[in-house]
């Protein structure tokens, strides 16, 4: 192994079904999605020798529940982008030989909240004394504040905001697994129910239970695998503030920034190179922050670049083809869907099939603009 | 019915805390590099040194940004809707608040509009929130 040996995704699944599933526990998802992975990687439990996940329920606990006994774990947690960041970790790790085949898994009864850890944040933390006192109430209430400025600085309309969810909406409608396909308009979207202002319903994620896994391993098994194998070309992670209040500038990511230039240098691609992109949309916002950090469209360009309908079926840039956090399913960390899309349109067996995507970048956020991790997957070794 | 979330002083946010209970908005500033900040913490997040000092602020800020809940947070039921607000100091920093003496909305509550700071009780402490400037 060196630096440039090759790192493959070998398996990517989620469970048998997303959306609510009252009837499987948080550790139940992680394993449906495990073991799902592994049987679409064509291996065996006995050959995974490296571990990662988030807690709850962690690592240790999903390594021991399939008989995995690890020489490599990450349990780095950092939010929904967590599974983009274990990638990265997980290439490391094999290029390092300090393990061969690595498992990651999410499961989150997100909805259900079966097994699943209690919200709980302590009031003597920083967001404790410095914002849950104004009445903040989970991410609605604080991921969404940035949006108001952005709309200020750059004249992002209402309606440009909620075209972002009847152009996802437009991918769902060609995806079975996606708990909302009905088609909604701008006037739709404007007209259901405010949850914080500009936000409405319809620009917020869905809540869901779900899970998936990906089996990560070089390259070199690349020829002896069932499925085509995704290359990963490159990878990105960072982090910004722990406090949205404390973002440095409300009008851009710095962690998506930082992190897709580090990806996209890695792979030595630019945004012409990429047939296919994920952008982690936990609210409407959210894919025009990321069009923008990436490098895809100027600054405050993104809204009316989405609303031209660039990013829909027929469009040049196919963004969020599962619909989205928006459409498909969000559990709670979403990241791992948009990995899984990712592989899916690169293997060609994708719902809302892209014709032959080469490139695929995947953008995760974590927390409210915390953390961003990004990955360069393709279809050839590069 | 839960009441509001109540903050609890850590040592190093006591004096922030202190400053409130006496009708101050107290931030630290770097004896070197001279950068104010918020949140209270015992390093200069612009050049690292540990050479800090609280100072009084001049408590006037403007509205940076903001979001009108519709979904109350537990304690928060009489009050919705109600904005959560970020503010910009004066002195560079911004910190999230409360927006009073102003209706929820968005005609009346307008980016970049001149605040000063008010301080609430809640508990043990009294809580910096805004208000028009006066």
């Amino acid at each position: 192994m060196s630096a440039r040996t090759g790192v493959i995704i070998a398996g990517a699944a989620e469970t048998d079904q997303v959306g609510r599933l009252p009837g499987l526990s948080t550790l139940q998802l992680h394993l449906e999605g495990a073991l799902n992975a592994v049987a679409d990687a064509g291996l065996s439990l006995r050959d995974i020798d490296g571990i990662a996940t988030v807690s709850s329920p962690g690592p240790v606990q999903v390594a021991h529940a399939l008989g995995i006994t690890p020489g490599w774990i990450d349990g780095t947690g950092v939010g929904g982008t967590s599974f983009l960041l274990h990638v990265r970790h997980a290439a490391a790790a094999i290029r390092a030989g300090y393990a061969s085949t690595v498992l990651i898994t999410h499961g989150e009864s997100g909805r259900s909240r079966v097994g699943a850890a209690p919200f709980r944040l302590a009031a003597s933390s920083p967001s404790g004394q410095f914002e849950a006192p104004y009445g903040t109430f989970g991410p609605t209430t604080t991921f969404t504040i940035p949006a108001l400025r952005y709309m200020k600085e750059y004249g992002l309309t209402h309606e440009q905001l909620a075209y972002v969810a009847v152009a996802q909406r437009r991918w769902a409608a060609k995806n079975p697994r996606a708990a909302f396909r009905d088609p909604v308009t701008v006037e739709d979207v404007l007209a259901s129910r405010l949850v914080a202002y500009p936000f409405h319903l319809l620009e917020c994620c869905l809540v869901t239970d779900g899970g998936g896994a990906l089996v990560v391993t070089s390259a070199e098994r690349a020829g002896s695998l069932p499925k085509p194998a995704v290359h990963v070309l490159g990878t990105g992670e960072s982090s910004e503030t722990p406090m949205i209040s404390q973002m440095v500038d409300f009008t851009e990511s710095q962690a998506f920034r930082l992190a897709g230039r580090a990806a996209f240098a890695e792979a030595g691609i630019g945004t012409a190179d990429v047939d296919h992109l994920m952008i982690y949309d936990a609210f409407a916002h959210v894919p025009i922050y990321g069009l923008e950090a990436l490098g895809f469209c100027a600054r405050g360009e993104a809204g009316p670049f989405i609303a031209d309908g660039n990013t829909e079926p027929g469009g040049s840039l196919p963004l969020n083809t599962n619909g989205g956090g928006l459409s498909y399913t969000h559990t709670g960390m979403y990241g791992m869907f948009a990995i899984t899309e990712g592989v899916r349109q690169l293997r060609g067996e994708a719902a809302a099939q892209v014709a032959a995507p080469q490139i695929s970048v995947i953008l995760g956020n974590g927390g409210m603009f915390a953390t961003a991790g990004v990955l360069v997957l393709g279809r050839q070794p590069g | 019915m839960t009441g509001k979330p109540v903050p609890v002083p850590t040592p190093e946010t006591q004096p922030f805390w202190d400053g409130c209970a006496a009708g101050e908005l107290r931030l630290q500033r770097c004896a070197g590099c001279g950068r104010p900040y918020f949140y209270p913490r015992p390093v200069c997040p612009g050049c690292g040194s540990r050479d800090v000092e609280w100072f009084t602020a001049s408590g006037r800020a403007t509205l940076y940004s903001y979001v009108i809940n519709h979904r109350p947070a537990p304690g928060f039921e009489d009050d919705a809707p109600y904005a959560i607000a970020v503010v910009e100091l004066d002195e560079g920093p911004r910190m999230m608040t409360s927006i009073v003496g102003l209706p929820a909305t968005p005609e009346a509550l307008e980016l970049d509009m001149p605040l000063q700071v008010r301080f609430e009780r809640r508990g043990d402490v009294s809580l910096p929130v805004f208000g028009p400037a006066r």
